[in-house]
């Protein structure tokens, strides 16, 4: 049937065996299992390697391509860091659910059909639900019920519109196709769901400050990235993706500019630059795609490290929020290096892999010349560099003293950190180690000294913006409603207005029954008797106790009666 | 810059984690602090005048400008961070404003 194993179940089996080892053997389970599976994706050739029947559909559980073999790399790779970040002080139950999580997003990877892309894709929804909950908090739990019920409803609505694909037009292959009828319009609003499009970027920014500090790292990665390949596999060059893209950029960025929790920051970038993915998705050409799909990798990289970062602070000081923290880079001096390099990472400066990756988004914009999204891309670069590059650092990092001297980040949290930055400026400095591995054939120049000069100053006169406007942002103990607010709040006050509203009829509905009960016990009464009198004994015609020989000689008479009628007809 | 306007006499919050070191970080110093602007201001400087020596080739004619990504970028976040504050006026509420529905 096949050669090798199929790389998700790899993942999964190791997701298995996290629970019953112990010491150093689960150790070894955590470090070894995405390597195995990282050496198992390498071998995935291109085209269709598993086929199997199931329900007369044809299913392709492992199809192989460049990018299916991209994006399973960096997640293999992403498990990797992620375990050796968590593996000393995360749950053993979070890691579990962290690796089966890991092993959905590969699944989906290198799903050929609809039908094994939706398995997975549930996969992903239920383990990463866990890893939300293994923030063990009052807030975790509900946040992770929240984030569990939008996924449902969108793996809901992908299932509509995947079985509304199969019905009418008799396949289930994952190939290229236009959002142009109800089936195509349910699978990219399920897939867009997954990507933390409007009108719902909430779900996340939402529950993955809740999770715990090693598993916000997990969640950081997966998700929104396997919605990037599924849109890079479905919807290439979707026109509608362009503006869904650059409202998730702009959104990122004011969100993030008003938010005082650090990792909360964090989420609203990863909407941010989940943006600019969307958006190359939606120019739809070889060097958009391959722009979307470098970013991608780049990304999941730096935000990882910088999801990191900040979980390492958390760790170490137990304080979620900028006002809170402050002045960190006295004690946690590597913390904060790591975080400056994802930092500048994100920003796109030169040298580090956000450069070498998101320049070819806005080169596919200009080479089409698309003018407006050319210009709102770099506007978004230099907001990036604002609400992420600086804030974040500025802010955990500097600032005021907060008094804090917590030790610095815990020596395995260290290691996946230092690794994860010598990722970010390896891809930046030598960007053809990534160029060659993209969907498309690349001819590419990611630094030509007019690019470079050009994102210089945009990068560095933001940095000045954001010091002449810091007391525009003073931190504030506050958070900012979203459209969540819609379900959150409206919803329960529309839901409890109709309580009240029922409870009121109800109780009209009752006096009335009981006038109405008062008017016919009246009447009956004046009929039958009333059924007590002084002395509590039972009166009325009904409620009398008749003797049992009365009783008998009643059924006596009423079977003379059935007998004669029945004899009669 | 503001690190130095708060850097004294800032009583920690955690009893546990935390010592009460008198503050002499060479980054928080505000001598130090006054030197890295100079430097800021001379990279600013030098940023903008790279694009005489190494010519910037704009795609639709305006981003080739001369200092045309300082301004552009500057103008960006100054406009972002304007705008944002307008939209926390409406939007932002008290930390506690979910929890007190009874909703965590």
């Amino acid at each position: 049937m096949f050669d090798f194993l199929p790389p998700a179940l790899i993942l999964l089996a190791g997701a298995l065996l996290i629970g019953p080892t112990r010491g150093v053997l689960r150790t070894a389970v955590v470090l070894v299992f995405p390597l195995l599976t990282l050496v198992a994706i390498w071998q995935v050739p291109d085209g269709v390697v598993l086929s199997l029947n199931f329900l007369q559909y044809p299913i392709e559980p492992i199809e192989g391509s460049a990018v299916r073999r991209l994006f399973a790399t960096i997640f293999a790779l992403m498990a990797f860091g992620g375990g050796l970040y968590a593996y000393r002080q995360a749950r053993w139950y979070e890691l579990a659910a962290a690796y089966a999580y890991a092993a959905g997003a590969i699944g989906v990877s290198f799903a050929g059909d609809l039908i094994s892309l939706f398995l997975f894709w549930e996969l992903m929804a239920l383990f990463s639900t866990v890893v939300v909950w293994c923030g063990g908090t009052p807030g975790a739990r509900a946040a992770g019920i929240r984030y569990a019920i939008m996924h449902l409803l969108g793996g809901v609505i992908l299932k509509v519109g995947i079985e509304g694909v199969m019905v009418h037009t008799g396949s289930i292959e994952v190939q290229p196709m236009l959002a142009n009828n109800f089936d195509t319009w349910m699978i990219l609003i399920g897939i867009l769901i997954n990507a933390a499009a409007p009108p719902v970027s909430a779900w996340l920014s939402d529950s993955y400050p809740e999770s715990s500090p090693t598993g916000s790292v997990f969640l950081s990665a997966f998700t929104t990235k396997t919605a990037v390949l599924a849109l890079i596999l479905l919807f290439p060059g979707e026109p509608v993706l362009i503006g869904i893209g650059l409202f998730m950029v702009m959104y990122g960025i004011i969100y993030a500019l008003l938010e005082n929790n650090i990792r909360r920051i964090l989420a609203f970038s990863i909407v941010n630059q989940v943006g600019f993915m969307v958006c190359a998705i939606g120019i739809g050409t070889q060097l958009a795609i391959n722009g979307a799909a470098a970013h991608a990798f780049a990304h999941i990289i730096y935000k990882a490290l910088l999801f990191m970062s900040a979980g390492a602070v958390v760790y170490r000081t137990g304080f979620n929020k900028c006002s809170e923290v402050g002045g960190l880079f006295r004690t946690m001096p590597l913390t904060a290096v790591c975080g400056i390099i994802g930092a500048l990472a994100i920003s796109g400066f030169p040298l580090t892999s956000g450069f070498t990756t998101k320049t070819m988004i806005s080169q596919a914009a200009a080479n089409e010349s698309l003018v407006v999204v050319y210009f709102l891309l770099a506007a978004a670069s230099a907001g990036v560099f604002l609400h992420a590059g600086i804030k974040f650092p500025w802010f955990v990092f500097f600032q005021r003293d907060s008094g804090l001297r917590p030790k610095d980040a815990p020596w395995n949290m260290a290691v996946a950190m230092v690794f994860f930055s010598v990722l970010c400026i390896l891809f930046g400095v030598a960007p053809e180690l990534l160029y060659a591995y993209l969907p498309y054939p690349v001819d590419y120049q990611a630094y030509t000294p007019g690019k470079v000069v050009f994102y210089l100053q945009l990068l560095l006169f933001s940095g000045l913006a954001f010091f002449l406007l810091l007391p525009l942002m003073r931190r504030t103990e506050t958070i900012s409603l979203d459209t969540d607010w819609l379900w959150r709040v409206a919803l329960l006050r529309a839901v409890h207005w109709l309580a009240a509203v029922l409870a009121r009829l109800g109780a009209a509905v009752k006096v009335l029954g009981d006038r109405i009960g008062r008017r016919l016990g009246t009447r009956g009464r004046a009929l039958f008797g009333s059924d007590t009198r002084e002395g509590e004994q039972v009166h009325g015609i009904f409620a009398r106790a008749w003797p049992i020989g009365t009783t008998a000689l009643w059924i006596a008479v009423l079977l003379t009666a059935y007998v004669i009628f029945y004899y009669l007809g | 810059m503001s690190a130095s306007r708060h850097d004294k006499g800032r009583a920690a919050n955690n009893g546990n984690e935390v010592l009460r070191n008198k503050d002499d970080a060479w980054l928080a110093r505000p001598s130090t602090i006054r030197l890295l602007w100079r430097v800021f201001a001379l990279v600013l400087v030098a940023s903008v005048v790279a694009q005489l020596l190494f010519k910037v080739k704009g795609y639709f004619g305006v981003d080739g400008w001369l200092g045309f990504g300082a301004v552009f970028g500057f103008l960006a976040c100054l406009l972002m961070v304007l705008f944002a504050k307008v939209l926390g006026w409406v939007l932002k509420r008290d930390d506690g404003y979910y929890r007190k529905r009874d909703d965590v």
